[in-house]
């Protein structure tokens, strides 16, 4: 931190490194925002006792959630490099660093919205059932919006838990805030320039948690 | 009342089990049972008896496991999914905890039902109007589940299950989370509904008042069988089952349990009968005749009158006081009209014969003049 440091040079390279990981943070998210919805609530439908209950499907289900969710994100990437190459092409950049994003987001959010559908009171989708509703409409007319205030909140909370992974994107040449800090901070005993990336990091990170707070506030304001 | 109607739902030996840890658990065994159009029909039982699970067999929420339920003489055992739904459209359910969408308004919670039976919009519109307005919530329209009282969030379950014109309510323990004045009006209400919509109302309950406020007819359960059907005055004026007589003494407790009737014996040493009141003894009236014809004295000591289906129903206790021979010509006279059960006096009681349960059979049973002793 005594040093001189170049922001001159290392303002841009910070600018690009932001823009890298609103990248891979936002398209991770919206992958994992639609797969891990789906997967949370075929978790929940078939389930024991539910509309769509089936041993098999759930068994096999929750094997795999259980299963991928416990691997450490560094030796996930790796682990998955052969479906990076065949689904983005490369196993090398940001693209690259966003596949495993995608998945393990997907599977962490599966069970988080698979818990907050468990908390919903299973009369309201009784009585959906009983006025004639079919199960796909109890799905998007009565799961999804009375859950809707604390799946905000998972939500939330796994955006924040995408960038703490995307941090870790420099790994396959993703780039990134993290890797940012890396490079240019913590490799050159450079303080000052880890700091702003932290910094950067935690403004985001704030930034995410206010705004899914208000959301969830305003749905649950009922 | 409605002798020639059929059915409009028909349990023929329906049985309805669940896996449970050891075996199986017969929810519904083998129910045979008749709901006609336009009453309102009972179903009272314990918890645990299979009240609820008979009633989801109604609107197949629950496949049956054999046997068979017939709506308007028309199976619906094993029909595919998509005909339940048509089946189920036309059923309308309210229940214990109002299951009301806590995401919606009043009028979208209304407006669901009509949604999913693909009304247009602005004939929803209408129609949420209309039903808010007979419930007496048109003012609430805009607010949330969360912002009502109990009874209110009930009276929003009643307007969305009448949405869309059905011929049944089923209405499972409905008042069983409210106070009792609430239980009134909800009561009321569903009498409304059966009266100006003419529509037949499934009441499940294990509170006899609620049985003996609103119901035609009504089912005892137990151990997922019906113990004792019929006319509710008959059933529980004169409760053939352990269960019913139960039930019955929990809406009037007229008689004095054996702790009470030692208390009574050390206040009245005297001769203790208890005379019952029924509708068809006209006993208030025998009673009143007796007393004046016969040389002897009578005090009320103990008892109670209510209403079953708007019928007089329980028992008055009396002290007597004369010379033995007359007052056992009293009894005697008494015993022509109505049931006198005779417990003595306190130097020499005779027991009350049902006083193990909290009612008589024999004294219930109603063979009038009969069982004297
Ligand atoms: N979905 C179910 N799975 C397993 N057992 C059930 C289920 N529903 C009800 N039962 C059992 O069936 C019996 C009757 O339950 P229910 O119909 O809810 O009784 P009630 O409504 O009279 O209290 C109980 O022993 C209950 O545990
Ligand atoms: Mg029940």
């Amino acid at each position: 931190m005594n040093r001189d440091t170049d922001w001159g040079y290392l303002a841009p390279l910070l600018g690009k490194a932001f823009g890298e990981t609103l990248q891979m943070v936002s398209v991770a998210l919206l992958f994992a925002g639609v797969f891990g919805l789906a997967l949370g609530i075929a978790l929940y439908v078939t389930r024991r006792g539910n509309f769509f209950a089936n041993r098999a499907v759930f068994t096999v289900l929750n094997v795999l959630v259980n299963f991928v969710r416990p691997i450490p994100f560094v030796i996930f990437i790796f682990a998955v490099g052969p479906a990076t190459m065949a689904v983005v092409g490369k196993t090398i950049g940001t693209e690259a660093a966003i596949f495993p994003m995608a998945i393990m987001a997907s599977f962490a959010f599966s069970r988080l919205v698979e818990q907050n559908l468990v908390g919903l009171d299973p009369g309201v989708v009784e009585a959906a059932r009983a006025m004639g509703a079919s199960r796909w409409r109890i799905i998007w007319s009565v799961l999804i919006p009375e859950a809707l205030g604390p799946l905000i909140l998972a939500f939330t909370f796994l955006v924040i838990g995408v960038i703490d992974m995307s941090a870790m994107a420099g790994i396959v040449g993703g780039g990134g805030l993290g890797d940012f800090a890396i490079r240019h901070g913590y490799q050159r005993f450079n303080w000052e320039v880890t700091a702003v990336a932290v910094v950067v990091i935690v403004i985001m990170v704030q930034a995410v948690q206010v705004l899914g707070n208000v959301l969830s506030r305003r749905v649950l304001r009922r | 009342m409605t002798t020639a109607a059929p059915p409009i739902v028909s349990f023929r030996d329906t049985v309805k089990t669940f896996p449970a840890t050891a075996g199986l658990v017969r929810a519904v065994d083998g129910v045979t049972l008749d709901i006609h159009a336009g009453e309102i029909f009972g179903v009272i039982g314990y918890s645990g008896a299979g009240k609820s699970t008979l009633v989801r067999l109604i609107n197949a929420l629950e496949p049956v496991t054999s046997g068979a339920v017939l709506i308007d003489g028309k199976d619906i055992t094993g029909l595919p999914e998509s005909e339940l739904r048509r089946v189920r459209a036309g059923i309308g359910m309210i229940f214990q905890q109002f299951n009301l969408l806590a995401s919606r308004t009043v009028a979208g919670n209304v407006a669901y039902p009509l949604a999913v039976a693909g009304w247009p919009r602005d004939r929803r519109r209408a129609r949420v109007a209309e039903l808010l307005d007979f419930v007496g919530l048109a003012d609430k329209a805009r607010q949330f589940p969360s912002q009502l009282s109990g009874g209110q969030k009930q009276r929003v379950g009643i307007a969305r299950a009448l949405a869309t014109n059905p011929r049944i309510l089923l209405a499972d323990e409905a008042t069983s989370a409210l106070d009792p004045e609430t239980t009134q009006d909800v009561l009321d209400l569903l009498r409304r509904v059966n009266a100006e919509l003419g529509i037949t109302v499934v009441v499940i309950t294990h509170e006899m008042d609620v049985v003996k406020y609103t119901c035609d007819r009504v089912a005892v359960m137990e151990d997922g069988k019906v113990v004792e059907h019929g006319d509710v005055y008959s059933v529980f004026a004169r409760p053939q089952h352990p269960a019913t007589r139960r039930f019955v003494g929990t809406a009037l407790r007229d008689r004095p349990s054996p702790a009470a009737l030692e208390r009574l014996r050390h206040r009245h040493p005297g001769r203790i009968v208890t005379v019952a009141i029924r509708e068809d003894g006209a006993a208030t009236v025998d009673l009143t005749r007796a007393l004046r014809e016969h040389p002897i004295d009578g005090t009320v000591v103990y008892g109670g009158i209510t209403e079953i289906a708007e019928r007089p129903y329980g028992s008055l206790t009396l002290e007597l006081a004369g010379d033995d021979a007359a007052i056992t010509a009293f009894i005697e006279d008494l015993s022509r009209s109505t049931t006198v059960l005779d417990l003595g006096t306190a130097a020499a009681p005779l027991a009350d014969p049902d006083a193990v349960g909290p009612r008589a059979s024999a004294f219930s049973s109603g063979d009038q003049g009969g069982d004297a002793r």
